[in-house]
């Protein structure tokens, strides 16, 4: 205590007549915030441990718990808010970069929630995804500049591989080893039993679950941890990841602790050993290194499935994504800086990177200035919320959407934000046995399954109303967006009209 | 008040056709009464007409029917045009004066064919040329307006009601092997000739009802090509996808329906598995041209008429022929074919995403009817 003493964020606030000192919150809480006193035969606190994950909360039997900010305060003051204050006091304490989980909490602008959306109305008929059909299915890749016929005049089958999806949406790349093995496993059974795609992120494929490899994008990152002929083979797409919307420009980190078991030989490194996936790949110095990384998997993989770029949201990434589509890849994702992660320096999430919404509409755009739009997929994602959202980033010209935080929120995730610790108290961002099995695969895939179900409805609601019965239709239909509260520079980036124009 | 190209208007509207297998030249007489009992699908704001086969003594140059504000408009774009192109002929259309058409648009008629060096020093073919041509003068000389640009076929439109606008331009003057016809229903005031339909490109016209919801998909992809949507109506960008499909990819006017009007997933599921694997192989290579949101269109060319309809059917069209099976029309209501031959049997109603193709002399259809 003292001069490094920091007032916990949060407070536990038990209702003793609720209290009957079962002790679950006791046994729930890995962070070992609540205790029990058998001489006076209460339930006791240790807020500074808490970080607000809401487990004690959601399984308190008789409703006695609840968590709330702490209203112990600095003095007010506009310039140097309590978080800053608190950051400081941290970097003084330890000497130590920052971490933190998740994506960007900060108060800046959402454009997908300053869009609204079309419908019909008199002149065209809005068409009900009740009674009419309602197409959401894509096709990620590729396209031919121009058919060729053979010499009986038929049109040839002269289309690359491409990735197709039931619906718009894919889960985004998470790691075996940042999350756990049962999290990955509700992954790849929802993404199977909907007919689109989960993705392993950098930390190889469990041998458990080749089984699900045509619903499996499989990732090669700066680390290269756990890739092999098998693991390229496995998957329905392979992904290059240059970069993290969370992070852009830096590499990652998972700490030897959790590199334990399966995560050891899934990765392919001792166990103990830390994960350290490099900042650059450092075989990619330029873009003409990444076109001979995009054709080495390409060779490796008999040229039968497409090559994914995943890139973050960065200042010129309409010139990069135009490198890209010209490097060979079939399709481009792009992390907006918005984006979640397991781990990253809080300066770099907090302050690195742009807004998806304005990294799309300027890719999708200067794609179409140079005519090769067609030439690759666009995959957006950090972060997508809802179907609205998917909706208008299909609107602004993506193929499709990276989803990762609203599956992990789907699975129980809380949001608290503290991934790093490997303490997850709902069985995701952790390795712990105990915890892990918390999460029900079973369950997990189920609620997965539905969340998509939902947005899948939504979406077809919203294209019905726009009187649009088909996906591709939507793709880029720029006019059927407006904006409010926007300058007339974002709106030219977005390239949509203000609203009432 | 914004015009018609700044701003983005919909519209409802009649249509009709008509085409003589044999390829008997009829004069316009006809199809301008056809449009007579759908007078309240057209609000006065636009109707028009092309014709197939008028102009058989200069049918080896691009006739080009062009607007323009005054005769200042009329010299710069002469002056691009005789850069471009030899003029063999030039002429102002004739039109009757009359009470129902006003604030008339200078209208000429040049009969013109590419200077040869240029040709060359572009390397691209005589059409692709034409095309360029066209859509630099739409899309940047001020106060000229390219209207029809095909050989041996024209365009004729006004803001009016169509019948009136068929008297203006003297149709009954005229005589063709097919003809196509439409009314206007904008719901705004374009107040604007060159937004009328049909549309055209080379020897592509469209006339179209409807309301597209995929517009900006559409209009999107297929300025990547070099098409620049100056008018933003549907019928322009329709005619565009129709361009780049059939002239410039080689499609024929069927599998060109099987992008615009693609059967559903469902439908192609169950097709046998080479026609699966095409009809799959169209929509996903061509996804962005598929048109979605009620229409149905007329589309003319040299040789014949395509008709089609949205996927849902969202909008009404009717086909029929003439008993001794040489005329075949279509409408938007059979009233409009029984006022061009009252004897018309055979009256079908295509299916949604259904092409009905109409050639002459090989009398061939395409998917429907026994034309």
């Amino acid at each position: 205590m003292g001069v490094e003493f920091i007032y916990p964020e949060f407070e536990v606030v038990r209702n003793s007549s609720r209290c009957i000192a079962c002790r679950v919150c006791e046994r729930q809480c890995a962070n070992e915030v609540h205790s029990y006193d058998p001489d006076e035969r209460v339930m006791l606190s240790d807020e500074s441990k808490c970080v607000n994950c809401q487990r004690c909360v959601s399984l308190c039997p008789t409703r006695a718990l609840k968590i709330v900010k702490s209203d112990c305060t600095f003095r007010e003051n506009a310039n140097w808010q309590s978080d800053t204050i608190k950051e400081i006091y941290k970097q003084a304490n330890s000497g130590g970069v920052l971490l933190s989980s998740m994506g960007n909490p900060k108060m800046l602008p959402v454009y997908w929630d300053k869009i609204l959306i079309n419908a019909s109305q008199v002149t065209n008929p809005s068409i009900d995804p009740l009674r009419e059909p309602m197409e959401t299915r894509v096709f990620l890749g590729k396209k031919p500049r121009s058919i060729e016929r053979d010499e009986g005049g038929k049109i040839k089958n002269n289309l690359t591989p491409q990735l197709e999806l039931s619906m718009p949406v894919m889960f985004s790349a998470m790691s075996y080893g940042s999350i756990s093995y049962n999290a990955h496993k509700s992954l790849a059974e929802a993404a199977t039993r909907l007919g689109i795609c989960y993705n392993t992120g950098e930390g190889g494929l469990h041998e458990d679950f080749y089984v699900y490899g045509p619903n499996t994008i499989v990732q090669v990152a700066s680390g290269r941890f756990g890739v092999f002929a098998d693991y390229l083979d496995a998957g329905a797409a392979i992904e290059i990841k240059m970069g993290q919307g969370a992070k852009p420009g830096i590499g990652g980190h998972l700490p030897g602790k959790k590199i334990v078991g399966d995560v050891s030989r899934t990765r392919m490194i001792p166990e103990g050993s830390d994960a350290i996936s490099p900042a650059p790949h450092h075989d990619i110095y330029s873009i003409e290194d990444l076109r001979q990384l995009v054709y080495s998997l390409k060779e490796a993989t008999q040229y039968k499935k497409p090559v994914i770029v995943k890139v973050a949201a960065v200042h010129n990434i309409a010139a990069i994504a135009s490198g890209i589509a010209r490097s060979g890849a079939d399709i481009i994702a792009i992390d907006g800086f918005r984006g979640g992660t397991g781990a990253a320096p809080t300066r770099i999430r907090d302050n690195v990177g742009i807004p998806i919404e304005l990294a799309l509409a300027a890719c999708d755009r200067r794609l179409r200035e140079e005519g090769i739009r067609n030439d690759v997929s666009l995959v957006v994602g950090g972060s997508i919320r809802s179907a609205s959202d998917v909706i208008k980033a299909v609107a602004l010209g993506a193929d499709a959407c990276y989803v990762a935080t609203a599956a992990l929120l789907a699975l129980g995730c809380h949001l608290c934000r503290t991934c790093h610790t490997g303490n997850c108290n709902w069985g995701i961002a952790t390795q712990r046995p105990e915890l892990v099995k918390r999460l029900n695969p079973e369950t997990g895939a189920e609620r997965l399954y539905n969340l998509m179900t939902a947005w899948r409805h939504e979406i077809k609601e919203l294209m019905g109303g726009m009187g649009i019965n088909s996906i591709e239709a939507l793709r880029g239909n720029r006019l059927m967006l407006r904006g409010v509260n926007m300058t007339e520079k974002e709106l030219e980036i977005l390239g949509i009209s203000h609203a009432g124009e | 008040m914004q015009k018609e190209g700044q701003i983005r208007i919909p519209s409802g509207c009649a249509i009709s056709a008509v085409i003589s297998k044999s390829g008997k030249r009829m004069s316009g007489e006809k199809i301008v009464s056809s449009m007579v009992p759908v007078h309240d699908r057209s609000n006065g704001l636009g109707g028009g007409f092309a014709a197939y086969g008028i102009y058989p003594e200069h049918r080896d140059f691009y006739a080009l029917h062009v607007f323009f504000d005054d005769d200042v408009c009329r010299a710069d774009c002469e002056n691009y045009l005789r850069e471009r192109f030899e003029i063999v002929d030039a002429e102002v259309l004739p039109t009757r004066t009359m009470r129902e058409i006003t604030d008339e648009p200078v209208i000429w008629r040049y009969f013109v064919y590419p200077r040869r060096t240029r040709l060359r020093a572009l390397q691209v073919d005589e059409r692709e040329y034409v095309v360029r041509v066209v859509m630099k003068i739409n899309s940047t000389l001020k106060g000229a307006y390219v209207f029809s640009s095909g050989k041996n076929m024209g365009v004729f439109k006004a803001v009016g009601y169509p019948e009136d606008v068929g008297r203006y331009y003297r149709l009954e003057e005229y005589e063709g092997y097919s003809w196509t016809a439409h009314g206007r229903y904008p719901t705004n005031t374009p107040g604007w000739w060159g937004g009328a339909h049909p549309f055209a490109l080379l020897d592509y016209s469209i006339v179209h009802n409807g309301e597209i919801s995929s517009y900006d998909a559409n209009r999107r992809f297929i300025e990547m090509f070099g098409y620049r949507c100056t008018l933003q109506t549907d019928t322009e960008v329709i005619t565009y996808i129709i361009d780049y499909l059939v002239r410039r990819q080689g499609m024929t006017y069927e599998e060109a329906a099987h992008v615009i009007a693609a059967p559903f997933w469902d439908t192609i599921s169950h097709r046998e598995p080479e026609e699966r694997e095409r009809l799959t192989y169209l929509r996903t290579v061509f996804s962005s041209l598929l048109v979605t949101g009620p229409f149905s269109i007329v589309l003319g060319f040299e040789g014949g008429l395509m008709a089609l309809n949205d996927r849902l059917k969202l909008r009404s069209m009717v086909t029929g022929h003439s008993e001794d099976g040489d005329r075949v029309y279509i409408a938007s209501e059979e009233a409009s074919i029984r006022k061009m031959d009252e004897d018309a049997t055979g009256i079908y109603a295509p299916a949604g995403g259904e092409p009905v193709i109409v050639k002459v002399k090989e009398g061939r259809r395409a998917a429907v009817g026994e034309y």
